[in-house]
Formats: structure tokens, sequence, C-alpha cells
């Protein structure tokens, strides 16, 4: 039944250039999750704002996010922008794509976080002559953002792994995309892509671990 | 000074405040007692302004606090509150705690903030907590912790929200000195209590709240010994 | 609006992506849940030490990028076991693994959600262990799970938007097919989202309003 002989050698020749695909995977990821968080801040003070036309934007964005592929998104920011003239190259496209979906669940996150944290702290620090601001931006916000911790490295690990779809935009120095220049060249794809396989499954283990390992610390108050 | 004068409010159809009028002076305690739903809290968070009111006025030393022209945020650093809950910041230690509305309302440097913390958290007798967090105080601590807060502002006012009634039997005491320290330092005070002896201890007057009306108000000695309205006389029956 | 050469024949070719794309989604979420239930009932009676091997089969699924899972199934079919398998029949067979991973997740919090004194209540009531699951456990822990599921089921759709790398033409292959031909990106990427939005949200939207009924109980 197996005819077909496993040639793992010639993947583990490649492993230096799928380990730099890596790193531009793991630089693309850290980049969407740290815009990401400031945009999902940003979107949820427009949730609180008050203001219909600000929440309706903070919703529409949400909703788009939550509501339609990854990969429709990516589309979206490279093919879609080109009607009105806009070209990006497949790193910004795959990072803008990321992004906005990153943006759309964390904020959706950081909503249930706000649950948890009672009224009452917000009010505490009116009372004390805090501005609405300077409530959110030095009571709530830290809090949220603590609450929100494991939720957060969710996304982190969704948006490794959606660094993949950035091939479908032309991206070839990730990992996705080092590996499928690889077959093109060697025609090993079983070995090449179960390698890369591997090295995802170490990335994403340890950023869950390691979030695991930073929450306990965060939550020792 | 602080004056109340004819005050209404409602929340939907229920009036919780029906036409108050009190006037408080400085260096004067005013406690404040009555059953639940009294309206008493109410007053509280309107007289600084956390809850707007339906009609009259409130005024802190000439200052209207629901004019539109008013700015509250810095109305508020002349009025401390505390509440029944007492909403520690959990993720700022003690002295953080303290510290943050100093240094970002007032905009004191760093130093001088804890500085003043610091004397302020020893006064209310937790200068061995400065660096804890929250979560390991216990209620009593915790309750301290944010009288020390209002009071890192150097408040010209106090008020206090019923600060024992959530607390733990055994912690109400520590409090309640807590309290009586500050007014015996000649603090400007209104105090939302359940505790009778406290009211008749500390207070110059004893303002009693029936079903948004303040009933009667009056030195401790006549309001607890010969108090004139017969719901002060139902509601002292009841509580002794 | 727009100006398009969108034809009718775009249109039914579009539809026939639709087709695929729910075909696809609803034959993988079946099998997905129906293998999904069954792992996590394993896991939860096998405990965590002697269900590990199963733990760390099914977190692969959730650790490595769908598209490589789907490459690597197609491989191992059709490279490794030389086998003439349709990509569409591959792609459902990595979809419903690739749901049954975060399935079994769902039933393990669901059936973790019922209180041990209630399952002990229910069995020194004389109930049978199958008594006490269909009675006790499957109606509570359906409560806690159905809008975790409904949520993944949604998910599974807008994963399926990856089959299209084992040759399978769903919704958003066949939008860029008629891209490259029309070069109306825009326009038809709308129509596209459009499609996912419309089925998603609303059902996004009930499960929201179950677990909120539900958590307030």
């Amino acid at each position: 039944m197996f005819d077909y002989t496993f040639q793992w050698k010639q993947a583990f020749n490649r492993l230096p250039q799928m380990l730099d695909g890596a790193v531009v995977t793991m630089e693309i990821a850290i980049l969407s999750m740290v815009l990401g968080i400031l945009l999902a801040i940003l979107l949820t003070v427009f949730r609180l704002s008050g203001s219909r036309p600000l929440m309706a934007f903070a919703t529409t964005w949400v909703e788009i996010a939550r509501n339609t592929p990854a990969l429709f998104q990516i589309y979206m920011a490279h093919f879609g922008v080109a009607s009105f003239g806009i070209h990006f190259s497949p790193f910004v496209s795959i990072l803008i794509g990321i992004t906005f979906n990153n943006a759309g669940y964390l904020t959706e996150n950081f909503r249930g976080a706000l649950k948890a944290i009672p009224d009452t702290q917000g009010r505490a620090g009116r009372s004390l002559g805090l501005t609405q601001l300077q409530s959110f931006r030095y009571i709530i916000l830290p809090q949220m953002l603590r609450i929100s911790f494991l939720p957060m490295t969710n996304q982190m690990v969704w948006a490794i792994l959606m660094t993949s779809l950035g091939v479908t935009v032309g991206m070839n120095s990730d990992l996705y995309g080092v590996t499928q220049d690889l077959n093109a060249l060697t025609f090993r794809t079983f070995e090449l892509f179960a390698l890369a396989a591997v090295i995802f499954y170490l990335i994403t283990k340890t950023i869950t671990l390691g979030g695991r390992l930073i929450a306990a610390r965060l939550f020792r108050y | 000074m602080i004056e109340i004068q004819n005050v209404r409010k409602s929340f939907g159809d229920l009036e919780v405040l029906k036409g108050i009028d009190l006037t408080v002076q400085k260096g004067e305690v005013v406690t404040v007692i009555g059953g639940s739903g009294s309206g008493k809290s109410t007053l509280l968070t309107c007289i600084n302004g956390l809850e707007p009111i339906d009609s009259g006025r409130i005024t802190i030393d000439g200052t209207e606090v629901h004019a539109k022209s008013t700015n509250l945020n810095k109305l508020r650093r002349k009025v401390g509150i505390v509440f029944q809950q007492w909403n520690a910041f959990p993720h700022l230690t003690v002295l953080e705690n303290v510290t943050l509305a100093p240094r970002k309302v007032l905009g004191m440097a760093k130093a001088e903030a804890e500085a003043i913390a610091e004397k302020q958290l020893r006064h209310v007798g937790l200068g061995d907590k400065l660096t804890t967090y929250p979560s390991r105080l216990s209620g009593g601590q915790q309750q301290r912790m944010a009288i020390a807060r209002a009071l890192a502002m150097s408040p010209d006012y106090m008020l206090f929200d019923e600060v024992t009634s959530a607390l733990d039997p055994q912690l109400v005491g520590e409090v309640l000195e807590t309290l009586k320290m500050l007014a015996e330092e000649g603090m400007t005070m209104i105090c939302v209590t359940h505790e009778m002896g406290f009211a008749r201890d500390v207070s110059n007057r004893v303002a009693f709240f029936h079903q948004g009306i303040m009933a009667e108000i009056g030195a401790p000695d006549q309001l607890f010994n010969d108090p004139q309205h017969p719901e002060t006389q139902k509601f002292l029956a009841n509580v002794r | 609006m727009f100006d398009t050469a969108l034809t009718a024949n775009d249109l039914v070719f579009l539809a026939k992506g639709a087709g695929i794309t729910i075909l696809v989604t609803a034959i993988s979420v079946v099998i997905g849940t129906l293998l999904g239930i069954l792992f996590g009932v394993i896991r939860v009676q096998l405990g965590p030490v002697l269900a590990a091997p199963l733990t760390f089969f099914l977190d692969i699924f959730r650790s490595v990028p769908l598209l490589i899972q789907l490459v690597l199934g197609n491989a191992f079919v059709g490279m490794v076991l030389q086998l003439q398998i349709s990509g569409f029949t591959v792609a459902c067979i990595v979809l419903s693994l690739y749901t049954s991973a975060y399935c079994a997740e769902i039933v393990r919090g669901g059936i973790d959600a019922v209180p041990e004194i209630t399952r002990r209540a229910a069995r020194s009531l004389g109930l049978t262990w199958g008594q006490d699951m269909r009675y006790i456990v499957l109606p509570l822990a359906t409560r806690v799970a159905l809008p975790s599921w409904i949520g993944l089921a949604l998910g599974v759709m807008k994963d399926s938007a990856l089959v299209y790398v084992v040759q399978v033409t769903e919704l958003l292959k066949s939008t860029q097919i008629l891209i490259t031909r029309l070069q109306e990106p825009l326009f038809l990427l709308l129509i596209c989202g459009a499609f996912y939005f419309v089925i998603s949200f609303p059902l996004a939207r009930f499960g929201g309003y179950l677990e909120k009924r539900w958590s307030n109980d």
C-alpha cells in the first residue's frame, strides 16, 4: 500500500529557510496584534462614547470582522481596495486584513471584560475628580486588559494561523509562503508541509503556554 | 457651606427626594438616619453631582453643583465621598490607589503624592500596607483605604454613604473610629448611617429621613431622647 | 449604481459556489459534531492522563493553519496512499476532523459545567451512567454548549473558504475567478461578503441571545 518513500532529509535541509519564514510570520502576527489591540481600545471607547455615529462605526467593524471569512477580509484589503486605485504590497494587505480581524474580535472580548468590572469602579474614579476619559484610562482600561489577557493570547494564536492566508495575495516570505515556494522546487509536498505544521504547532503552543504562565503572574492581585 | 434648597429627585415614577432643605456649616458633622428607601443615600450622590436633580438647587461654597457652567471634576476635589461598597481599584496597590487622583487630577509629582498618601494611610492605620493589593485587605481595611483615598485630595467636605453597612460586624468599629477621629479634627462631614451610637456620639445635628422627606432634624440629645415627629418615634423605637 | 459586466450566468456560477460552501459546511459540521461529541465524552470518561494521546491529536487541528491541514490531507491521500479521492471528499474529511477538535472542547466544557453534586444526586437515585447522561448531563450541558456550537458552525462556514486549496470551487473561489475575468473586485467581493454576512449575522445574534437568556437563569 505504501509505495511512497518519505524523504524527510530533503525537508530538513530547507529548515533554515523555513525558520526565516517563521520569523516573518511572527512579525506579521505581533504587529497585527499590537495594532489590533490599539484599534480595539479605540473601538471600545467609540462604543462607550454615547455618540451614535461612533457606536455604529464600531458595531459595523465588529460585525463584519466576525461574520465574514478572514480570507474575505484579506481579499478586500488587497483586491477590494484596488477598485479605488489603491495597491498595497502583499505584506501590507495581509497586515491590514489580520489587523482588521483582530480588532473586531478583540473589541468583542473587551466588551465581555467590561461587564466583569463593576459600574462602581468608574463611579469611584469620577467621585475622586477624574474625568470620564481619565477614569477609563487609569481604572477601567488596565482591568479590562488584564481580564482579556487569555482571550488576547487566543487571538494571537489565530493571528499566527491567519498569516498562512498571505499566500493568496502573493506573500512568499512568511512560513507558509516559503514552504509553498520550496514545494514548487522539490515537490516533497507532504514532508515540507508536515515540517511547517510542526513549526506552527510549536509556535502556537509556546504562545498558549507562555500566555498561561504570564496570566498566572498578572492575576496575582 | 453646603446649602440644599428644595431638592427634588425621581427615578422614573418613584420620587425619592421630595423637596429637601438642609444647610451644613463648615466644621459641622451632620448624620442622616432613616429607613431604607428614604432617599438619604441619593442625597449624597446628588451633592457631589454624580446624580442630576429634577428641581431645587445645591450649592457648595456658593458654587451651584448642577449648573451647566460648573466644572464638576473641579468641584469634586472639594468634596470627598466614600461609598458603602468600598470600590478599591483592584489592579493598584494601596499606595497607588491613594496617589492616583492627586497625581492625575491635581497634577502632583509622584514623590509629593506618595508623601501625602503615606501620611493619610498612616492616619487611618494602614501605614504598613502600602505595597499590598486591596484583595489582601479585610473589608474594614479597604474601607479605611477608601477614606484615605478621598482625604488625599484634601477635600473641604466629606460625604459618607453607609460606609459600615457592608462590613462584617467585627470590622465596623475600626471604621467608625476613623470617622470619629476625622470629626474631632474638625472635618465637615455628612454621614448617612445606621449606627445610632455613632450618630449620637459624633454629630452636631442628626437628620431623620422618611420617604423622601426630612421629617426632623435636631441636636442628637433632642432627636434621640425627645423625637417630635411620629415617624421618628416609630423608627427609633424599632432600632432600639 | 454599479455599471457591471456581471451576467445572469455569472450569478448562477456564484450561486453554485455558495451551494458548495453550504454543502461542505453542512457535511463537516454534522460529521464533526458527532465525532466531537464522541471525542469529548471519551476525554471526560478517561480523565486527563489516559486521554492525553487523544487530546494531543485533537490539539493539532487547533494549532496548525487549516490551509496546511488541507494540503497535508490532500498530499497524504493522493501521494502517500495514492488513492483517487476528489478534492471535495478530502475537504470534507479534513474540515470534519477540524470541527470535531473544536467541538470536543465545547462538549467537554459543557459536561464540566454540570456540577458533580448534581450527577452524584442522579446516580444516588439509582440512575445508570447512560440514564444520568441522557436525562441529567445532556440537557444541562446542551444549554452551556449550544451557543458555542452555533459559533463553531459559523466558524466552519467561514473557514470553508480555504478549501479552494484542494481544488474545490466554493463561493470565495468562484468570486475570485469572476474577479480575474471581469476586473470588478470590489463589487464582486461585496456580493460574496454579503452572502456570508446574511447567513452568519442572524445566527450569531441568535446564539448570543441564547447565551444571554440561559446565563440569566
